[in-house]
């Protein structure tokens, strides 16, 4: 909402020491707030006098172009009081006229430094102006001339054109709709410095008579007033005051004729929207009804719409000719020929107003205010302030007749306690300060039993509907700068979840590895299945869709992590980081597929079984955790060589993250997109799969601009923090000498280490404390198809020095044990 | 060698002369001063202190003395052979000491260079703001709860007084999930786990929800799709504004400084009444020569997030007594929090994954 300064100060009369600061300062305070000041000739720089044209002479230019050169009588505004000679290239103006002049030392909107100089044989010492380069307006068919009543030559024109005219511009919010009004911004300016207010809307309006027009409501819920007036004789050429003219374009609409300016005028001012027809273009009685499914109608924006069974419309006797509330239609549109101008101003269902609105894509001045509510009881009023301006102004006569269809809804009042606003607050408000603040914004207020207050919600505040609604009222005039700063003494929590901290444990242990974090999108398309070379029907395909996604080629919640971090290394690399480890821990989404979720009524609370409906009927959203790996993982440096990242340091990472949470997983081999067949783990819990580690295929580290060998993770984290040690049961160990064996074990190539390990753990007995592998050897001298392992023992007893007997028993045990489940042979 | 002699001839015999025996010393205590290293060192001690040197051969005929000569002998060669010993062990201390002294001199590296073998790792700052944030609230005896990101309808709109026609489903353009009519959305704001919260729990409460919330806004340096939000819930016998006030004041201090407070104006949200705008004073300039201010652009104050008392509508509809209990609710976005804080210029750094971002953040969040 922009409000001209000066109409706010024609409607309150405010305090002279009240500067705009100081008023927008205060009604910010109030809640409506300053969104800037903006003054339209904020970017001239004077002189900028009004000139009087003494000569014209049309000189022809070889360029076939004609120009005039002119004095001009700037009275002393050129400090000498001598004729000013200016080059002008616009014809629409005789000596005598009053011109706009530009002095040299000014400056136009845009930077645009006037100085004397040469051009066409002459200099010219200024400019003559037009409205397009004064910025007020976007005429440039010739210079401004003014009436010849304007002034004498050498006066400022700021003040004449509204050069000078400040206007704010507010921030208005959905519950403060009687804001989108002078009417309503006065009103709280008057609040705010507690001086008298003349309500504009208070006007003595005839007696309804119902022989303005015709009209018949079928619909009174969606309209419940609804007012017409008649004029005649109106002069469609009769010019825009200039009051008015400026003041719709400072609030930030166009001129378009003086019946139109008139209507939108008296929308700003009143706040009730206001529709002109060409009332010889209308055929029988207006009515008003719900459109039919499919009819169509031409609005004033040249639209052919469509219109739905929940539309209102406005009829004649050929259908619909408006779109009720929110936008007029072409048939009976006002033009230059109109003499018989009918008013509409009616009052309609706010969330009608709303749905017409969304469902044509349509904002208008008038449909921002009828689906915010607008005043019931504005009808009429406005109906009769169009009229009188169009008979002041454009010389129409006021025919008799009113037509008024519907009264206001009634409101019902509101039982508050008068200490509600000082418990809500915490600030010490009386009940007198109450009763007071409520009546100030315009309710009537009833002193009922003792600390009670019926309250009745002024018309033009249909947000106010509960007692915590009127708190705010009372609260925002004592000031939310009243309220005492307390902290709460009562919250006695548990501290962080399990899950909470386990998260965070996550996410150090990772940082600690070395690994960076990334937050990306979650926004997937085919595309990136695609990308990860995933098979037509692989469950990750199987998404959540999104019904208007940003954009078509990423329409679905993702399902796997991975897209996001490749792009980010991809992003890494190709901004000349020579390698990157990347993690991220987010949600993704699978479809539940269980039906919709219900919608439940607001005033009580949804049963047990209602909200595990609802929860059902939301997509599985695991938390996942994965870490793409890339080019460089350890540096080469004076120390020696580095190496890049390999399958096994994916796999390093999530062992190092098992064994923070202290969870025990198995690894086997897999075979799944997007990781190299033959280099893939699947990572399971207790035999449950919770996720894939390895070398990435070589097919999407190509997609993604990453090196061969890239490697990357993805787990279910809630399944590996479900699975995390609860209690730790503290260790126990011998600190008796330590015996030392070292086997090599040659096994067939396709044999696992976890197997031949596994073996030696259960043959070895009790008294084995570690086996570790430290040597893989294949060549020659095993032969083709095999390996050598070599791993290194390690016993201990809990009360005494093992014997070498002891040692070598369970040693030969234990390669017994590989050899008859691996058939693993010692070297 | 020479056992104890009983069965002598004196005159074969004769003690070592003082003064061939001082010679002897001398000799030796110079060749241990002249020793340079522990090398020659070595030599010296085979020569004058070994076996076959002149003060063992001293040493071993003094068996061989008559009595009355012995005493005197072995008194004169035992303090010739101390003295050696003794400076040899000086001298081997020494040398030690120098071959020590050399070998660190030696050894010395240029500490200089880098040790950047092991790559360095970060978490993200939306993720550790987001734990300050919690932390700060936790030291006050709050929990964290959260909830689903794709949220029902109903809890993300209806439950927090956001009606079907509510204008304010339109200031908050929302990503539904198909089909649309499963009333099934990415959740627009991190109120709906308040509601889930009140649905599940008795009062009173105090919680926190940071989380990541959606709404269809065009990604810009300003906008993003998807952005952080960390908004609180108290629920209790007897809050009021002053409680969120209180609350909000300290929150700010914590996270910008020792005597940044905010400030209020009212505003509007649905799902409280009455409902406030939450400035907070600019930790840069704290509202001095604001005008030159970068942070705040000359106004003193910087737009936090908004908060208000909770509308007993959503009390009702999540099956909070509103006779008995009034609540306060907050929120913010993590995102801008920490542009401001940062003084980032584009939010998209956020989102992009260069490490170099994340990493610069190093601990201080």
């Amino acid at each position: 909402m922009k409000a001209p300064v000066s109409w706010i100060r024609e409607l309150v009369d405010l305090p002279a020491e009240v500067t705009t600061e100081v008023l927008t300062d205060r009604l910010t305070a109030l809640g409506l707030k300053l969104e800037g000041i903006h003054a339209a000739g904020a970017e001239i720089r004077g002189p900028l006098v009004i000139g009087k044209v003494l000569t014209k002479e049309p000189e022809p230019q070889k360029n076939g172009k004609t120009i005039n050169w002119c004095s001009v009588d700037v009275g002393d505004a050129n400090g000498t009081g001598e004729p000013q000679g200016i080059v002008c290239g616009a014809h629409n103006f005789e000596p005598g006229d009053l011109v706009v002049v530009i002095l040299p030392g000014g400056a136009l909107p845009g930077g645009f430094e006037i100085s004397a100089r040469k051009t066409y044989g002459h200099v010219s010492a200024g400019m003559i102006c037009s409205v397009r380069e004064l910025g007020i307006g976007d005429d440039h068919d010739g210079i401004l001339v003014l009436p010849p009543d304007a002034g004498a030559p050498g006066d400022d024109v700021f003040g004449l054109l509204g050069l000078d005219e400040e206007v704010i511009e507010f921030e208005i919010n959905p519950d403060r709709a009687y804001a989108l009004s002078l009417r309503g911004v006065a009103r709280e300016a008057a609040l705010g410095f507690g001086v008298p207010y003349a309500d504009p809307a208070v006007r003595e309006l005839p007696a309804p008579d119902g022989k303005a027009w015709e009209v018949v409501v079928d619909d009174p819920a969606g309209c419940p007033v609804f007012a017409a007036r008649l004029v005649s004789g109106f002069d469609p050429a009769a010019p825009t005051p200039d009051v008015i003219k400026q003041r719709i374009e400072q609030a930030g609409m166009r001129s378009i004729s003086l019946a139109v300016d008139i209507t939108n005028y008296v929308m700003l001012e009143l706040g009730q929207p206001i529709h002109g027809y060409d009332a010889d273009k209308v055929a029988g009685a207006l009515g008003v009804r719900r459109a039919h499914e499919g009819e169509t109608l031409t609005t004033l924006d040249d639209t052919v719409r469509t219109l739905a069974s929940e539309d209102l419309v406005i009829t004649d006797d050929s259908g619909p000719i408006g779109l009720a509330g929110v936008m007029g239609g072409a048939t009976t549109e006002m033009s230059a020929t109109t003499t018989r101008i009918l008013v509409e101003a009616a009052h309609w269902d706010a969330v009608s107003m709303f749905r017409t609105g969304r469902r044509h894509k349509l904002t208008s001045e008038a449909g921002k205010r009828n689906e915010r509510g607008v005043d019931p009881l504005l009808p009429g009023i406005a109906a009769d302030r169009v009229v009188e301006l169009l008979v002041e102004h454009g010389g129409a006569t006021a025919e008799p007749g009113y037509t008024l269809v519907g009264s206001a809804p009634q409101r019902s009042s509101i039982t508050i306690a008068t200490d509600l606003p000082a418990r809500l607050s915490g600030i010490e408000i009386s009940a007198m300060t109450t009763v007071e603040n409520l009546r100030a914004i315009g309710a009537t207020v009833t002193e009922r039993e003792a600390g009670t207050i019926e309250v009745l919600p002024p018309t033009w505040r249909p947000d106010l509907n509960d007692p915590y609604d009127l708190v705010e009222e009372v609260v925002r005039i004592v000031g939310y700068d009243q309220v005492p700063s307390v902290l709460p003494r009562r919250a006695t929590g548990r501290g962080l979840t399990r899950t909470q901290r386990l998260r965070r444990r996550v996410g150090r242990t990772l940082a600690g590895a070395g690994l960076v974090e990334v937050v990306s999108f979650p926004f997937v398309g085919e595309a990136t299945f695609d990308k990860l070379g995933l098979v037509a029907d692989d469950p990750l395909r199987t998404t959540v869709g999104l019904a208007n996604p940003l954009s078509s080629e990423e329409p679905a919640y993702t399902t796997t992590l991975l897209p996001g971090l490749l792009e980010a290394a991809g992003r890494n690399l190709g901004r000349g980081a020579p390698g990157v480890a990347l993690f991220e821990t987010g949600t993704v989404a699978f479809p539940a597929d269980n039906g919709p979720a219900p919608i439940y009524g607001v005033h009580t609370r949804p049963s047990v079984a209602e909200l595990e409906k609802l929860d059902e009927a939301l997509p599985l959203q695991p938390q996942h955790l994965a870490v793409v790996l890339a080019g460089e993982r350890r540096r080469t440096g004076w120390w020696g060589a580095g190496s890049d990242a390999a399958w096994s340091d994916a796999l390093a990472v999530v062992r190092r993250l098992a064994g923070e949470l202290g969870v025990t997983i198995e690894v086997a081999s897999a075979n799944r997109m997007p990781w190299h067949p033959g280099r893939c783990a699947v990572v399971s819990i207790a035999g449950v799969q919770v996720g894939h580690a390895g070398e990435l295929h070589p097919t999407v580290c190509r997609a993604y601009g990453l090196p061969a060998r890239s490697a990357a993770v993805e787990l279910d984290l809630d399944a590996l923090m479900a699975a995390a040690t609860d209690v730790a049961p503290g260790p126990s160990f011998s600190t008796m000498p330590l015996a030392k064996e070292d086997v090599a074990l040659v096994v067939d190539a396709a044999v696992t280490v976890a197997a031949v390990e596994a073996a030696l753990r259960e043959g070895a007995g009790d008294l084995l404390e570690t086996v570790r592998l430290f040597d893989v050897y294949t060549g020659e001298q095993i032969g083709a198809g095999k390996k050598s392992l070599a791993f290194a023992l390690r016993f201990r007893a809990p009360d005494r020095t093992l014997t070498e007997a002891e040692t070598g028993a369970a040693r030969d045990a234990a390669v017994a044990r590989a050899a008859e489940l691996t058939g693993a042979v010692q070297r | 060698m020479s056992g104890p002699n009983t069965d002598y001839d004196p005159v074969e015999v004769a003690a070592v002369s003082p003064a061939e025996l001082e010679a002897a010393r001398d000799a030796a205590l110079a060749a241990i001063a002249a020793a340079a290293d522990l090398e020659q060192l070595k030599a010296v001690r085979t020569e004058h202190a070994g076996d076959r040197s002149a003060l063992a051969l001293a040493n071993r005929e003094i068996g061989a003395l008559p009595p009355q000569a012995r005493k005197e002998a072995g008194q004169r060669v035992g303090q010739a052979r101390g003295a050696v010993s003794k400076a040899l062990t000086a001298r081997q201390e020494v040398l030690e000491a120098e071959h020590e002294a050399r070998i660190l001199v030696e050894e010395a590296v240029d500490v200089t260079l880098p040790t950047d073998a092991e790559p360095v790792g970060a978490r993200h700052p939306l993720t550790t703001g987001a734990e300050l944030i919690a932390d700060i609230f936790v030291a006050m005896g709050w929990e964290v709860a959260e909830g689903p990101v794709i949220e029902a309808e109903w809890l993300n709109f209806d439950a927090l007084n956001l009606g079907p026609d509510h204008p304010a489903r339109t200031m908050q353009d929302t990503f539904w999930t198909e089909p649309a009519d499963h009333h099934v959305v990415l959740r627009t704001h991190t109120s709906p786990v308040q509601a889930r919260t009140m649905l599940t729990r008795t009062p009173p409460i105090y919680v926190v929800c940071p989380g990541r919330v959606f709404r269809t806004d065009e990604y810009d340096a300003t906008h993003s799709p998807m952005f952080h939000q960390v908004e609180g819930l108290a629920i209790d016998e007897g809050i009021s504004m002053a409680h969120l006030k209180g609350t909000l004041d300290h929150f700010a201090s914590q996270m910008f400084g020792e005597g940044i407070t905010t400030r209020f104006r009212p505003s509007y949200f649905p799902f409280t009444e009455p409902s406030a705008e939450v400035d907070l004073v600019c930790f840069v300039c704290r509202g001095v020569d604001s005008d030159q201010c970068r942070t705040c652009r000359g106004e003193g104050w910087i737009e936090w997030g908004g908060c208000g008392i909770v509308n007993p509508r959503v009390l009702q509809a999540c099956g909070v007594d509103s006779e008995r209990y009034s609540g306060f609710a907050f929120g913010m976005g993590i995102d801008r929090t920490l542009m401001f804080r940062h003084g980032l210029e584009d939010l998209r750094t956020l989102f992009e994954g260069d490490v170099r971002f994340t990493t610069a953040f190093g601990s201080e969040l």
